[in-house]
């Protein structure tokens, strides 16, 4: 299915690009750095691909690739020594665009007063250096939530505004992943500064540059780079064209809003919450899940107070909390809430899907739950006449 | 697009006790005001160093012409602010949410049908009819409350019989009661209701709605015209923090006054 963000666009007619080496890449993050930006990529730590500051193009993760399944992540070695030949890590850009604590605001009580003063130190410029397709689009889908609606959050936009995105197409998608079905991918959207797509082949390691923003095209000027030739351009174009095709998961044909909105009281869900830790995983990894709760903190004199602002998870039991109990008691209603939101009332409330086929929560999920299969599952309940669940076999889940 | 500011610093100008376990508080501003409030819009209230929470202003002009909260001390932040004293301040923001729809209730009965603290948002509405009685048809106010020591504006409620009917019933009646006792629904058989032409406004617990609405659905009220006001936890009232949701609402930005055929289905799903 498509959403209604965006849609993919091939690099305009005529714009022919830019190609460079590895030496371009050195000079890209050089240039940045000289130009102020934090510059932030992918990097292995830790025996993951995770998002760091990085200081030079060598702290790519050159020559790594990951292997991805439900429950699953291993880095694999990649004979090609590409960098970017490999799908979402456990983190995404919103670590840094919505960080996961801010203040808020500090309160002091001076001779009797309350004085409130807006919290955060300006933030770095950053340059977010291989930002997948996918992610492209979950930047601009928490922009909306975050900045779209009548109350704007100043931090997230001030961070935002000044960030420059460089997209990495996609040429080596993993067996988690699902963004052809959500319309995010594997070719860039609109919105980067650059775009980039990686080639690794006989003919040498390289890449075909992009402008998409008078800035992205300034900074494009200072590098090593020369007019793209229509050989790589060819190659880049066929592997980004294959990698849809060689997608590892895939949505049901359905309209999923409906879908959702017709299986509030699918038998599916008791099946989820039978394996379901409610750990919240899913939504610590979801580059949309925008979620987040409040600590007040005051320092010993009592007279300085501060408000924080932390992320949350609908998975939580306090999430939900009133002063009769949690509204959503049981580990059913809360996978129910987290699935329904992202793919069905985010519509309602944010005019399009909260999913962008990442597939993070898939790998990241403990005990490996599928959102495409759960998916699946209530369109065949649904497609089958929804009918009553049958009386259970055995006595635990499969 | 509004960038979310901190909060204002208001001053308690007054504050008086309401039950046993609430209060009422009246704020006047320490220096900047506040957007003025509509009946059913809410504050986020922020205890100094506890925390904050949403609460829907129970008067929009005190007696020294400031914003009226009525808080039960229930957790660390509402006990907090159940304890203020005069001269006390606090951070104010908003106001946040939507109101009650006085303009589709114009030209109109208006039953107001509370339960509990939930007459403290319908309380601006009573005031708006009384000030403006050409305005509106006939004017009923049905109160329940769980023992006649938890009824609020007890003085207050009395004074508004005359202009509109009262009635009040209590779920375990004291000595000393001569009332009515029994759910607030059982109330409905008092009134004459003329269900072409009223517009009822619910607050109270979200059994205590739906069987009311239930009744009033059966007693020919059109669903569109019986707004019912929800409850969700909020930490934020901007509409960012996730928490208020029911369903495709969030019910900071799209209530937490909302029509019942709106939500209707929403609240017939456990646990949404």
């Amino acid at each position: 299915m498509s959403t209604d963000t965006g849609t993919n666009s091939s690099p305009p007619a005529g714009s022919g690009g830019l190609v460079m080496g590895k030496d371009g890449m050195s000079a890209l993050v050089d240039v940045l750095i000289a130009r102020g930006f934090t510059v932030v990529g992918p990097t292995v730590r830790d025996g993951a691909i995770v998002l760091a500051e990085l200081r030079s193009a060598d702290e790519l993760p050159y020559g790594w690739g990951v292997e991805l399944e439900a429950g699953h992540y291993r880095l694999r070695e990649r004979p090609d020594g590409a960098a970017f030949a490999n799908a979402a890590g456990p983190q995404s850009w919103k670590r840094f665009l919505h960080p996961p604590r801010v203040r808020q605001w500090s309160a002091d009580r001076v001779e009797g007063e309350l004085v409130l003063t807006a919290g955060e130190a300006p933030p770095p410029r950053y340059a977010f250096l291989g930002v997948r397709p996918c992610d492209l689009r979950a930047i601009a889908v928490q922009d909306r939530v975050l900045t779209g609606g009548a109350y704007r959050d100043g931090g997230y936009a001030e961070r935002r505004s000044g960030a420059l995105l460089i997209v990495v197409e996609c040429t080596e998608p993993g067996a988690t992943c699902f963004c052809v079905s959500m319309g995010t991918g594997p070719a860039a959207g609109p919105g980067y500064d650059l775009a980039m797509t990686e080639v690794a082949d006989e003919a040498g390691h390289r890449f075909w540059v992009r402008g998409g923003s008078p800035e992205g095209a300034e900074i494009l000027a200072e590098l090593p780079a020369r007019p793209a030739d229509p050989g790589t351009r060819e190659t880049a174009r066929a592997g980004v064209t294959a990698a849809a095709d060689r997608m590892g998961r895939t949505m049901p044909e359905a309209d999923l809003r409906e879908l959702m909105a017709g299986t509030l009281d699918a038998p599916r869900w008791d099946d989820v919450a039978g394996r379901c830790l409610t750990c919240g995983n899913c939504t610590m990894v979801c580059p949309t899940c925008f979620c987040t709760t409040t600590e007040d903190t005051t320092d010993l004199t009592g007279d300085h107070a501060e408000r924080w602002r932390l992320w949350d998870s609908c998975f939580d039991l306090d999430f939900s909390l009133l002063h009769g109990g949690p509204v959503r008691a049981t580990t059913r209603s809360r996978y129910r809430q987290w699935m329904t939101h992202k793919l069905g009332t985010w519509y309602d409330q944010f005019g399009s899907s909260g999913c962008v086929g990442c597939g993070r929560c898939i790998v990241w999920c403990p005990v490996g739950i599928d959102i495409t299969e759960e998916a699946a599952a209530l369109d065949d309940w649904t497609r089958s006449g929804k009918p009553a669940p049958a009386p259970r076999e055995g006595s635990g889940p499969p | 697009m509004t960038t979310v500011p901190p909060p204002l610093p208001y001053r308690v100008a007054g504050t008086w006790a309401e039950t046993a376990d609430t209060r009422s508080v009246e704020l006047v501003p320490a220096g900047r005001e506040l957007a003025p409030f509509a009946p059913g819009q809410f504050a986020m209230v922020y205890a100094f160093g506890v925390g904050e929470v949403p609460v829907s202003a129970s008067a929009l002009r005190g007696r020294h012409g400031g914003l009226v909260h009525t808080v039960r001390a229930v957790g660390a932040v509402s006990t907090a602010l159940y304890r203020l004293g005069v001269g006390d301040t606090v951070g104010l923001s908003g106001p946040y949410g939507v109101g009650w729809d006085l303009a589709a209730a114009a030209g109109h009965d208006v039953l107001v049908i509370a339960g509990g603290i939930g007459l403290a948002p319908l309380r601006p509405v009573v005031h708006a009819v009384l000030d403006r009685p050409g305005a509106y048809g006939r004017l009923a106010v049905l109160v329940g409350a769980r023992t006649p020591a938890d009824l609020v504006y007890r003085d207050e409620i009395d004074g508004w019989r005359g202009p509109a009917r009262v009635e009040v019933t209590v779920d375990r009646p004291g000595p000393g009661w001569r009332g009515a006792v029994g759910v607030v629904t059982s109330l409905l058989d008092r009134l004459s209701l003329r269900p072409e032409r009223t517009c009822a406004l619910l607050c109270g617990p979200e059994v205590m709605m739906r069987h009311t609405t239930r009744d009033l659905l059966g007693r020919g009220l059109p669903p569109q015209r019986v707004q019912v006001s929800l409850e969700r936890n909020m930490r934020c009232a901007t509409g960012h923090c996730g928490h208020c949701q029911l369903g495709p609402l969030l019910l900071c930005r799209d209530g937490p006054v909302v029509a019942y055929d709106r939500v209707a289905p929403l609240l017939q799903v456990r646990e949404l």
